[in-house]
């Protein structure tokens, strides 16, 4: 079986996010880059499975040379190998187009990625890659087992759950629990740095949408406190006052 | 040439954040000199398909084979795919949910189409196409330009209030060919809590974090939420430690809330559960910990204990 890993390079999730360049590019001074979290589980469900069944993991970014640290983290949790499409991924249909495309070249038993990145969050890169390669895609998925040819998930939906039945290839957009995520031990770090990771060039279209500037959200007014002997009249101002109830 | 949107179904009525997409598509087919059809797919009767119009919609097509009547993304996207192409529609207005989502991102690669997802405002039309969306997980927004033929937006709840006017939408029965392939995943089974207000479509949320120390006590989380008609929801530990259902768990890895109302009890406030909440109206804090962090991004705050603090919210909420 052949697993093909897309990840993300994203701030951390602590990060307090700015922007610079009059507002058209993110501040990256002082950011620390993860590989996007829901990618993470992701990774780690592939790793688990190829430690069950053998299967191979290529990991795939979309991304410039900066996003390799990442690369190599995932390689040594366990990935076999990586590819890294030298370009930024600003537009889901672009970025989709560059993963089928690698996707086309190799024939990929499951197709896997987080349910969304954490800085765009648009959620929609695993769908369209399906939709290019002519082949399901399921998001987000919880769980996922695979026996010969057909997997078994489970998918949430809104206020519950539902346990899918499809054939691979598929492709997958993960969240947990799936899997825990997995710490590199340095046997796998020392064995990181000699894996391939090729950096190949995107395939040309134009991106479909591009951002013109960023904006940070207006900071919230002060906190109107009060006492706890008095809590009852905060309903009387979510009533009066704010008018939310 | 028309705005067409994609409207959601929930037991045969039209979901109200896809009433909120409705009166969205409308105001864009206003701006850009069109009019705005509405495509529903599954069992309604026409009563209610034809109040789409209340909401500014001049037309419902409505998919009624028997296949399309358990949601599918797939399918429902080669459904989409044919209404656009039947009305000649050039912009495709959503409400973000998970069969949205799943239907949505098809349809992108279908028709090639540039896609906004968490759009928060109307667009700009001055020069281009633009719209504003929330990225970094509510941490910050962005202002994209569209530049495909087709574009794809997928609405935010809150985004618009939709306003009710009188009239009805004539509605047509549409039977687009479907695509076999679009059945290869076959659903096993569902587990969905039924009857409650679910979390992406709730007005007002009370949530709680460990601060409840535990499952046997969230009576006193559903006794405030049942009072205000609110849905409940859970911070990342409570989750994890299954207290509550994963589905409960909002913050930056679960579900983005942006709710009118707010209610946190007994959560410290951690950057990774703001960022899922912080595009609330209102948040109201309720901590013990006059410390916690939570009170800085808050509207209103009580310092104080949640299981003394509560049932008396509870009460007053009773007495309105």
């Amino acid at each position: 079986m052949k697993i093909l890993v897309c990840v993300t390079s994203v701030p951390d999730t602590t990060t307090k996010i700015a922007f610079t360049d009059n507002n058209t590019r993110l501040n990256k001074a002082g950011v620390t880059f993860i590989t996007g979290p829901y990618d993470d589980y992701a990774l780690a469900r592939a790793v688990e499975l190829k430690e069950k069944t053998g299967a191979s993991v290529t990991v795939l970014n979309v991304g410039e040379a900066d996003t390799e640290p990442v690369i190599r983290k995932c390689l040594a949790i366990g990935a076999d190998d990586a590819i890294r499409v030298n370009a930024e991924p600003t537009d889901a249909y672009f970025v989709a187009e560059q993963i089928a495309a690698i996707a086309q070249e190799t024939s990929y038993d499951l197709i896997l990625m987080g349910r969304e990145s954490i800085d765009y969050n648009g959620g929609q890169v695993h769908g369209i890659v399906g939709e290019m390669l002519g082949i399901p895609s399921i998001s987000p998925v919880m769980l996922l087992d695979i026996e010969g040819d057909t997997a078994q998930i489970t998918r949430e939906i809104e206020g519950g759950k539902e346990s899918l039945e499809a054939k691979l290839p598929l492709v997958l957009g993960c969240q947990e629990p799936i899997a825990e995520w997995k710490i590199p031990n340095m046997r796998g770090i020392m064995t990181a740095r000699t894996k391939p990771l090729k950096v190949v060039e995107p395939t040309g279209t134009d991106k479909l949408t591009t951002v013109d500037s960023y904006e940070l959200p207006a900071p919230r007014g002060a906190v109107k406190m009060i006492p706890a002997e008095e809590a009852e009249t905060l309903i009387q101002l979510l009533h009066n006052e704010a008018k939310v109830i | 040439m028309s705005v067409l949107i994609f409207a959601e179904l929930d037991e045969g009525k039209i979901k109200k954040s896809s009433l909120e997409a409705i009166f969205y598509g409308a105001k864009v087919a206003e701006m850009t000199g069109t009019s705005a059809t509405a495509i529903i797919a599954g069992p309604a009767d026409d009563a209610e398909l034809a109040s789409a119009g209340r909401f500014g919609a001049t037309k419902v097509l409505h998919a009624t084979d028997p296949k399309l009547t358990e949601p599918n993304g797939m399918a429902y996207a080669t459904v989409v795919a044919a209404a656009v192409q039947q009305e000649g529609s050039k912009v495709i207005v959503l409400a973000k949910s998970s069969l949205a989502d799943a239907m949505t991102a098809r349809l992108a690669g279908k028709l090639k189409a540039g896609l906004a997802a968490n759009v928060i405002e109307l667009p700009d039309l001055s020069n281009g196409f633009l719209v504003k969306t929330s990225i970094y997980t509510g941490k910050a927004f962005a202002h994209n330009e569209l530049k495909a033929d087709i574009k794809i937006l997928a609405i935010r709840k809150n985004t618009i209030t939709p306003e009710e006017k009188d009239g009805t939408a004539p509605v047509e029965t549409f039977t687009p060919a479907l695509n076999e392939a679009d059945f290869a995943i076959s659903v096993k089974n569902t587990e969905k809590s039924s009857g409650d207000i679910l979390l992406p479509e709730a007005d007002l949320v009370v949530s709680a974090g460990r601060g409840l120390k535990g499952p046997e006590n969230w009576g006193i989380v559903e006794d405030l939420a049942n009072a205000l008609q609110a849905a409940t929801a859970c911070s990342k530990p409570v989750s994890d430690l299954d207290w509550r259902p994963h589905s409960e768990h909002v913050g930056q890895t679960g579900i983005k809330v942006s709710p009118n109302l707010y209610i946190a009890c007994g959560i410290s406030g951690a950057i990774q559960h703001l960022a899922g909440v912080n595009s609330s109206k209102v948040i109201v804090v309720i901590n013990k910990d006059a410390d916690a962090p939570f009170f800085k991004s808050a509207d209103y705050g009580i310092v104080g204990d949640v299981f003394d603090i509560l049932p008396r919210l509870t009460e007053a909420v009773k007495a309105l």
